[in-house]
This record gives C-alpha cells, sequence and structure tokens, in this order.
C-alpha cells in the first residue's frame, strides 16, 4: 500500500499544540512530532505513553546491590577472610557496615549507566547514527507534525491535507514512500 | 502551561526568540576564536606542559621529590585532591538537586558548572594516582582476579570506598553530561556548515530526532539521574571525609566531617562557579542568559554553605575543649596558634567572615564584587584542606620528630599544573561545545522570557491571542 507523510510545520510550540489537539479532536492519528525542546503536554494529546525507564533504571539498581553484595562476600569473607582492626570477618551480615558505601556507589553506577544505555538504544542514538529529523530546522525554533495517510485510513488524502491546513502552519511537505 | 509570578525577575532578558537562544550560544562555535582564546590557550598550555614535566620527573624519581617528611606523609597532593573534588561538587549539584527542587535558573550554569565538574574530578583523581608512586600499577586499587594469592583491596577501607566513590561519580556526571548534550549537539549538527565541523557534530550527537517520545525519556532520564546523582554527591563527600574521619589523629578523628565537607565542597564548587562563568557571560555575551539575578542565587547558596562551614569550624574548636581529650584539644589550639597560624587564620578570614559580607544586597548583586570574593573562597578552601592535613599532622605524639612542611618545586609544579590542564579542557569545552543548555533554556522562555512576561513577545498583542484557549 502506498504510503504519503504529511509533515506539517511551525513555528511556535502552542501553535503545534492547539493543531495537534484540533485534528486529534476531529479522529486525525498524529505519528509524530519533532522539536527543538520537549513540548509539555503534547504526549497524552498524541498518545505517547509513558516510558518505562525508571522501572529499567530501578531493576539495573537493585542488580548493582546484589552484585556489590555478591561480590564483596566472595572476596571478603570466603576467599580471603582479612582481619582489619578487629573489625569482624566471619560473616557478611556482621561486616556490613563498613561495605554500605560502596553497595550505595555501585548501585547507583548500574542503575545510572543501565539506564543510560537503555536510553540511547531505545532512542536509537548512538555514535554514528545518520540524522533522522525531517528538516534540519527541527532543531532550532521550528515543530514539525508527522502524519501518516495509512494510520487515518478513514479521511482521504485531500480530507487529510485540508484539515491540516486549517492548522496555523507555516509550511508543508508531503512525502510519497 | 507553567506560569511565573510576575514579581519574580524574568530569567531570560532582552526580546530573545528561540532562534535567538539557539544563534546567542552557538555563535562563538561558528565564528572565529578571538585572539584572547589563543593567548589563554596558549598560558594554559604552558602551564599544564610544565605540570606534566613535573608529573614525569615526580615518576621517575619518586615521591621523594616532594616535600614530604617522616612526620607530614600527607600534604599537598591530599589537599590539591580534596580541593578539586570539593570544585567538582558544584556541577552535579546544581543540576541534579536543583533539577529535583525544579529551579529553573540552573539553566544558566548547569551545562558549563557539569563540564567543570568532570574536569575537576579528573584532576583529583590524579593526586592519588600519581602519589601511588607507580601511576601504571594505577588499576591494583579494582578488585580485579590477580596471582597474588587473590589478595582483593580491603573493603573495610575508606581509601577503597574513595576509588569507587570518585570513579563512580565521575562516570555518572559524565553521561549526565553527555546525555544533556546530545540534542544541542544535533542542533550544532543542523547548523553548522563547515564539512569537517558537520561531520563531527553528527558523530557527536548520536543522530538525535527530536521526536516526541524521545524527549519524553529525556526528561524521565534527565529526573532519575538527577535522583540518582543527588545522593551521589553528598555520598562522594562524605566518603572522603571518612578518609580523615576514620582515623585516630587528633584534629581528623571528627564526626562533624562528612557534612562539614559536604558543604565546604559546595561552598567551593560555587565559587568556582562563579569564577568561570563570570568571565564566560562576558566573553561569549550572554549577559541575558546569566544576569545579576542568577548571580544573587549563587551568591545565596555560597552564604548558606559558608555558615555552615563556620559553624562547623567552630563546633570543632568548641568539641576539642568539651572532649577533655588534651590531645584533641593541644591538636586545634596548635592550629589557631602554633607556627601554621597564619594559615588557620587565612582560612578563617575567607571562608567565615568574608562571605557574611553577601548579607549586604549591594555587595551581592555587584558582578565585580561577587568574582573578587570567589577568588577568594577558593583560595580560603584550598587553606582549609592544608589545614586539615597538615597542621594536624606536623607535630604528633612524639615532640623530637615534630616538623615542619615546606614545599618543594615538584609540590608547586604538579600543583600548578593541575590548574593548566584544566584550563585548557575548559577553554576546549567553551569553544567546541554549547555553553548553555539550548533545548533547556528554550522550555523556559515562554514562562521566564522578559519579552513573554510583559506580553510582547513574538510582538504586540501575542500574549492575549494565546491566552484565550
Amino acid at each position: 500500500m502506498s504510503d504519503k507523510i504529511i509533515y506539517a510545520m511551525y513555528d511556535d510550540d502552542d501553535h503545534l499544540l492547539n493543531g495537534a489537539k484540533d485534528l486529534v479532536a476531529k479522529g486525525v492519528h498524529v505519528t509524530d512530532v519533532y522539536s527543538p525542546m520537549p513540548i509539555h503536554g503534547i504526549d497524552p494529546i498524541i498518545g505517547v505513553q509513558p516510558t518505562r525507564l525508571g522501572i529499567a533504571a530501578f531493576l539495573y539498581g537493585i542488580t548493582g546491590t546484589m552484585l556489590a553484595a555478591l561480590g564483596i562476600r566472595f572476596m571478603m569473607i570466603v576467599d580471603w577472610p582479612m582481619n582489619i582492626g578487629g573489625k569482624p570477618s566471619f560473616s557478611l551480615l556482621e561486616n556490613i557496615p563498613s561495605f554500605v558505601p560502596i553497595f550505595f556507589e555501585f548501585t547507583v553506577l548500574c542503575a545510572a549507566h543501565g539506564m543510560a544505555i537503555t536510553y540511547l538504544i531505545r532512542n536509537k542514538t548512538l555514535p554514528g547514527m545518520p540524522p533522522r529529523n525531517p528538516d534540519p530546522r527541527t532543531t532550532d525554533d521550528k515543530f514539525v507534525m508527522e502524519i501518516r495517510t495509512s494510520e487515518n485510513s478513514k479521511f482521504s488524502d485531500e480530507e487529510l491535507t485540508k484539515l491540516v491546513k486549517n492548522t496555523a502552519f507555516i509550511e508543508i511537505e508531503e512525502k510519497q514512500i | 502551561m507553567h506560569k511565573e509570578a510576575d514579581i519574580r525577575l524574568p530569567l531570560i532578558l532582552g526580546d530573545k526568540t528561540y532562534k535567538d537562544i539557539t544563534d546567542d550560544v552557538i555563535r562563538p562555535i561558528e565564528s572565529k576564536a578571538p585572539k584572547t582564546w589563543y593567548l589563554l590557550l596558549m598560558i594554559s598550555v604552558v602551564i599544564s606542559l610544565w605540570g606534566i614535566g613535573c608529573i614525569v620527573y615526580l615518576l621517575g624519581t619518586g615521591v621523594g621529590t616532594w616535600g614530604l617528611n617522616k612526620t607530614v606523609g600527607w600534604a599537598w597532593d591530599i589537599t590539591n585532591f580534596v580541593w578539586w573534588v570539593g570544585i567538582g561538587h558544584a556541577g552535579t549539584l546544581i543540576s541534579a538537586v536543583l533539577l529535583l527542587f525544579r529551579q529553573k535558573w540552573r539553566f544558566a550554569i548547569n551545562r558549563a558548572a557539569e563540564a567543570m565538574t568532570i574536569f575537576a574530578v579528573m584532576m583529583a583523581g590524579l593526586f592519588p594516582l600519581i602519589h601511588m608512586g607507580r601511576l601504571w600499577l594505577g588499576y591494583w586499587v579494582f578488585p580485579l582476579p590477580n596471582q597474588f594469592g587473590s589478595l582483593w583491596p580491603n573493603f573495610n577501607s575508606p581509601l577503597l570506598w574513595d576509588v569507587f566513590a570518585i570513579s563512580t561519580y565521575f562516570s555518572v556526571s559524565l553521561v549526565f553530561w553527555y546525555i544533556g548534550l546530545i540534542p544541542d549537539f544535533a542542533t550544532i549538527r543542523d547548523r553548522v556548515t563547515k564539512p569537517i565541523f558537520k561531520r563531527v557534530y553528527r558523530v557527536l550527537s548520536f543522530g538525535w530526532t527530536g521526536d516526541a517520545k524521545a524527549w519524553n525519556r529525556f526528561e524521565l532520564v534527565s529526573l532519575v539521574l538527577a535522583g540518582l546523582a543527588t545522593p551521589l554527591v553528598f555520598s562522594v563527600h562524605s566518603i572522603v571525609s571518612f578518609d580523615f574521619a576514620t582515623s585516630v589523629i587528633p584534629g581528623w578523628h571528627t564526626t562533624i566531617f562528612p557534612p562539614y565537607f559536604v558543604s565546604g565542597a559546595v561552598f567551593s564548587g560555587f565559587a568556582m562557579v562563579q569564577t568561570l562563568m563570570l568571565i564566560l557571560r562576558k566573553a561569549y555575551k550572554l549577559e541575558a542568559y546569566l544576569h545579576v539575578k542568577h548571580i544573587e542565587y549563587m551568591n545565596i547558596v555560597i552564604i548558606v554553605t559558608g555558615s555552615i562551614v563556620g559553624v562547623a569550624y567552630i563546633t570543632e574548636l568548641f568539641v576539642s575543649w568539651y572532649s577533655g581529650v588534651e590531645y584533641e584539644s593541644y591538636a586545634f589550639l596548635n592550629r589557631a596558634t602554633g607556627p601554621y597560624w597564619w594559615a588557620y587564620w587565612s582560612m578563617m578570614t575567607c571562608n567565615v567572615i568574608s562571605p557574611q559580607l553577601f548579607w549586604f544586597k549591594k555587595l551581592r548583586t555587584s558582578l565585580m564584587f561577587s568574582f573578587f570574593m570567589s577568588i577568594i573562597i577558593n583560595i580560603g578552601m584550598w587553606f582549609e584542606r592544608f589545614v586539615i592535613i597538615v597542621t594536624s599532622l606536623h607535630r604528633d605524639y612524639l615532640p623530637s620528630s615534630w616538623t615542619y612542611f615546606h614545599p618543594t618545586w615538584v609540590d608547586i609544579g604538579v600543583y600548578m599544573g593541575t590548574i593548566g590542564i584544566f584550563f585548557v579542557l575548559y577553554l576546549l569545552f567553551s569553544r567546541y561545545f554549547p555553553v548553555l543548555p539550548i533545548a533547556e533554556l528554550k522550555t523556559i522562555l515562554k514562562s521566564s522570557g522578559k519579552n513573554y512576561k510583559e506580553g510582547y513577545g513574538h510582538g504586540e498583542g501575542y500574549w492575549q491571542k494565546h491566552t484565550d484557549h
């Protein structure tokens, strides 16, 4: 099936936000929005789900705590117990107070890096990736809305274009793919 | 949308648009560097080369080239380490703690302060490494499987906690900084025309698109990283203070150290931010984004943390007397009246007395005075670490081994060298990286831009048209 993408450009985030509100109210599905900064309030309008990266960070964090506990227990209790200043070295539980700082640091290390790597992969932003924004001006001061005809089968191409033209756009570009 | 009270001073002055923000921040990257930039870079390179030469000489000859003696076994190296780590606390504190408290004025300083943090922590990390004497064995501090009967590093030791704390702090700060930089690199990528720049920023921007989901993730990642970095900031300097506080040396063995070190770190970090930003805003004409109000906010942080530090000094003195331990009392009496009285009183003047001048609104809103004070505080905080370390050590339990510490030219050279390297990195950063967060500044333009607050953003009548919705 041939698909057409309509890119509508706005010069203000409020114009885009109001435009998207109007279009969605009329039943148009807005695929995506490209902007130079986060537009607050756009997510519920175009149906972007809240990210689950926070949950991922938590899981990475407890993984870090576990790894630190296992590693320190092996090194300091099992493999080579050291008598340092008479501190108890017979079980992890007895010796735990002096291990807390590294448990904490390792938790933060794993949570932060795990989340950052997941974030980069999920966004498909990795070193050397080509830029994929539809117009170079969307990282400066322009805001672009992306609408696909294949996702709006209840409107004809002309109807869809007309609806988009009712918003406060400044440029419209259509791309056949 | 977010609204700000009218009585609050706008954070962005002048009649700025989104495009102006991009232009103003990217201008230094696109235009030719001024002669003063080359001059400063040259000076910094020369100083850093001298420092590197001193480090090479030190490593070739041994730690004996420092002025250490049998009583004072720790002096300038650890002083410089703590000083640099302290400076390295402001960046992440500004971006993390101020983000959690939704302090929007942080956007004027967070990017440059984070860069400062990263470079300062690099300089800090250098000192323990070169103090090992054999730099190439530095990786022994990590718990790696080894051929010595699998002897592991001691996880009970604050020195090992420090290894984990500093390396975690460095890498997490770097990630935090870079994640914020990606969208701004994309802005530069889409604008610059020079082919080499185009290619470099294309790689640096990781193919950022700026779609709705990406921004959604960006905001959450920033928030969670801030949440993780906040306790991290506090833990790192607490652990640095444990290096001293868990020992049994009178003058070090005090429970007040963690909060005292953390507030001292924030104090010195903000002072260094002031020093750097006051120059940067002038050189890059960023006065609209970083103006007197921002400086005043920073000065308020300085006065709060400076007062905490002052209370800590006085508490230490009181407790040393109240403890009834004669060694403890003598350690503090000796600090104030012994051979190092000049260091103690420089510290007291710079860190306790002089920040109190910021209670006067006239002084804390004066840019010249703020700059002058920031230098004073940087000096004072160096003296604080010197006082804690050297005056606690130089007179031990045996009067026949009482000594006085004299730095050698290697001590001085290594310290000056790190300042040189720091400024080389910072000058390169300020030339090729966006010094203000472009994307984040755009999010506050409408709520806190002067033109929008007064209702004439995008021309007359714009504001009325948009509040109708």
